[in-house]
């Protein structure tokens, strides 16, 4: 399936895809209204996770098994056998927040001001991921894996890096 | 005398049932497949009992799955049927009802019975437990007339229970056995701090005591008026919930060849001791990553993926049980608690703990050998999968042991590298 992968060798940790993330999930799709009147704010669904100079932004993997659909307590997380995505139903999360504690990437976030779990859904009604067509320098992409020279992207494993 | 064949039969409609329904589904689509439960319900979550007490939630809205569920999936569902025997040389399961079930793969997915603590004079109207939805349904009513509630288990159940009953307007004590609320999954720092929630709620809390007897009302002998303590203080009560905890059900394999401990003995691929009787959750005993060996984690993910494992198994397609461990994520009365494994340090043997408190703000881990054997967090739960996922993948995190309490802790700092594709490929088949 598609994902979005980061780059770390081209990410600036300019916190973009955090700003448009939040945008593309408000009411109003509009970035001033989202940060100035839309309260309590919606949380970005991505993160930029960072040390010194190295940094990447970290979303939903939509794992092949995944922990938080299978921890979830309401049933409220599924992954569509179909498309692969991971997707919260916000109408049964009780916001027990059992999925961020199983997220090995903690990909899941609580929001305390609405008692839901958020997380990436690829944005659906975007043809690209907000995180991924804002990126100025490209550091996200949104692919099934295979990049143009036929390796894989972000391999399995990625573990210690030492 | 009705006889049904299944090549599927499982016994439990709740976290670990449905985790097998679902994985034999993807494996095999046409094998005859039924659940049985003693509950006469669709599928639904135990933890969300007490979102129905406090009528925040109708019954349809603690469903597990969608209400087409079983059709959906080809189940056949025989609800608010109970096993009476299981007679392992025949392959059958008798129902109370005198119905026999065959099966070719059995799963005992049965869960746990609430431990009620020995008191005089118990068994008058007004006692209630707090496990499942027939537990809700009885105790809602009951709400409207009562003023106050002795909660004795000030444990997960206990607390959840409390918090439906305040949500209600009910002035609730509880009496906890240990010295302190919480005392089997978190260590004192967090104890004390869910403590002062639940005080800043009005709730009263006794710890260290124990209910010794159950008294009548004046007005109405049949109904529960109050209860005494151990230390002889009287304490007036309309419901008396007890949320002591649950201990396996595991009386259909007794007399049987299937080893059981204190739950039914299970592999890493949730088979008993008999090679086509999987067992999983509440009820079984099974692999716990903290302590090496199969032990009771009776949480709902742990049925999940046991029941998961166990499904696969049946159909014939190899899963192997990663383990679980006892964690949970608490939110009751506004505080956010993120637990794992163990809580405290064991003496000696290598164990260190480092922790950092602050306000409501707490971290800690617990660390054996360089590897995270217990984790607690408090407020800023944020971060606590990653640090979940390190303790289950058994990382060494000796070189990088200070960043798991620091504020800016993130995967850089644990020396992960981007994509973290490790964790999103298939674990379960190896």
């Amino acid at each position: 399936m598609k994902r979005v992968y980061s780059k770390e060798e081209v990410c600036i940790a300019c916190g973009l895809c955090q700003v448009h993330c939040l945008v593309a999930h408000s009411e109003s799709k509009d970035i001033i209204k989202a940060y100035k009147k839309e309260t309590p704010r919606q949380p970005s669904r991505i993160k930029v996770q960072q040390k010194g100079s190295l940094s990447f932004p970290l979303s939903c993997r939509h794992c092949e098994e995944p922990w938080c659909v299978y921890s979830c307590l309401t049933g409220a997380l599924q992954k569509d056998p179909e498309s692969g995505i991971v997707t919260v139903d916000a109408e049964k999360c009780v916001g027990c927040f059992t999925c961020v504690v199983a997220c090995p990437c903690s990909a899941i976030i609580p929001d305390f001001h609405r008692k839901k779990a958020v997380k990436c859904d690829l944005c659906p009604h975007l043809e690209t991921p907000a995180c991924v067509a804002n990126c100025p320098n490209q550091a996200l992409i949104f692919t099934d894996g295979a990049t143009p020279g036929g390796t894989k992207v972000a391999a399995e494993g990625a573990v210690a890096r030492r | 005398m009705v006889r049904k064949h299944f090549r599927y039969l499982i016994i439990g409609n709740s976290a670990g049932g449905i985790g097998a329904a679902e994985a034999i589904r993807e494996t095999d689509k046409e094998g005859s497949l039924a659940i049985l439960s003693d509950e006469p319900y669709h599928t639904y979550s135990r933890p969300l009992i007490s979102e129905y007490l406090a009528g925040e939630r109708t019954i349809e809205g603690i469903y597990f799955r969608p209400a087409d569920f079983y059709k959906q999936k080809s189940v056949q569902a025989i609800l608010g049927k109970k096993a009476a025997a299981l007679d392992l040389a025949g392959r059958l399961v008798r129902l109370e009802s005198g119905e026999e079930l065959t099966w070719e793969r059995l799963l005992l997915a049965c869960g746990g019975k609430p431990i009620v603590p020995p008191m005089k004079g118990d068994g008058l109207e007004g006692r209630f437990n707090f496990i499942t939805l027939n537990d809700a349904r009885k105790l809602r009513p009951a709400l409207k007339k009562a003023k106050e509630a002795v909660v004795i288990g000030g444990g997960l159940i206990g607390i959840s229970l409390t918090e439906a009953l305040v949500k209600s307007r009910i002035k609730v004590t509880i009496v906890e056995k240990m010295g302190r609320v919480l005392g089997a999954i978190v260590d004192a720092n967090v104890s004390r701090l869910e403590e002062a929630r639940l005080k800043k709620a009005g709730v009263k809390v006794v710890t260290g005591h124990t209910v010794q007897e159950v008294v009548a009302s004046a007005e109405r002998p049949e109904a529960v008026g109050g209860v005494v303590l151990d230390n002889g203080q009287e304490i007036t009560c309309q419901i008396l919930g007890v949320a002591v905890g649950v201990s396996p059900r595991g009386e259909l394999v007794e007399g049987t060849d299937i080893k059981k401990g204190r739950g039914i003995v299970v592999d890493r691929h949730m088979a008993t001791s008999h090679p086509d009787v999987f067992a999983c959750g509440d009820a079984a005993e099974a692999y716990d990553f903290v302590y090496g060996v199969a032990r009771l984690t009776p949480i709902w993910p742990n049925a999940y993926i046991g029941g998961r494992v166990a499904g696969f198994n049946m159909a014939g397609k190899k899963a192997v049980y990663p383990g679980g461990t006892v964690m949970n994520s608490l939110g009751y009365f506004g505080l956010p608690i993120a637990s794992a494994g163990l809580f405290d340090p064991p003496e000696g043997n290598g164990y260190e703990a480092l922790s950092h408190l602050e306000g409501e703000t707490y971290r800690k881990v617990i660390l054996k050998d360089g590897r995270i054997a217990g984790m607690a967090m408090v407020s800023d739960i944020g971060r606590a999968g990653i640090i979940f996922g390190l303790m289950r993948e058994g990382v060494n995190v000796s070189s990088f042991k200070e960043a798991l309490l620091s504020d800016e802790f993130s995967l850089p700092r644990c020396q992960m590298t981007c994509g973290r594709e490790g964790s999103a490929r298939n674990w379960l088949h190896r």
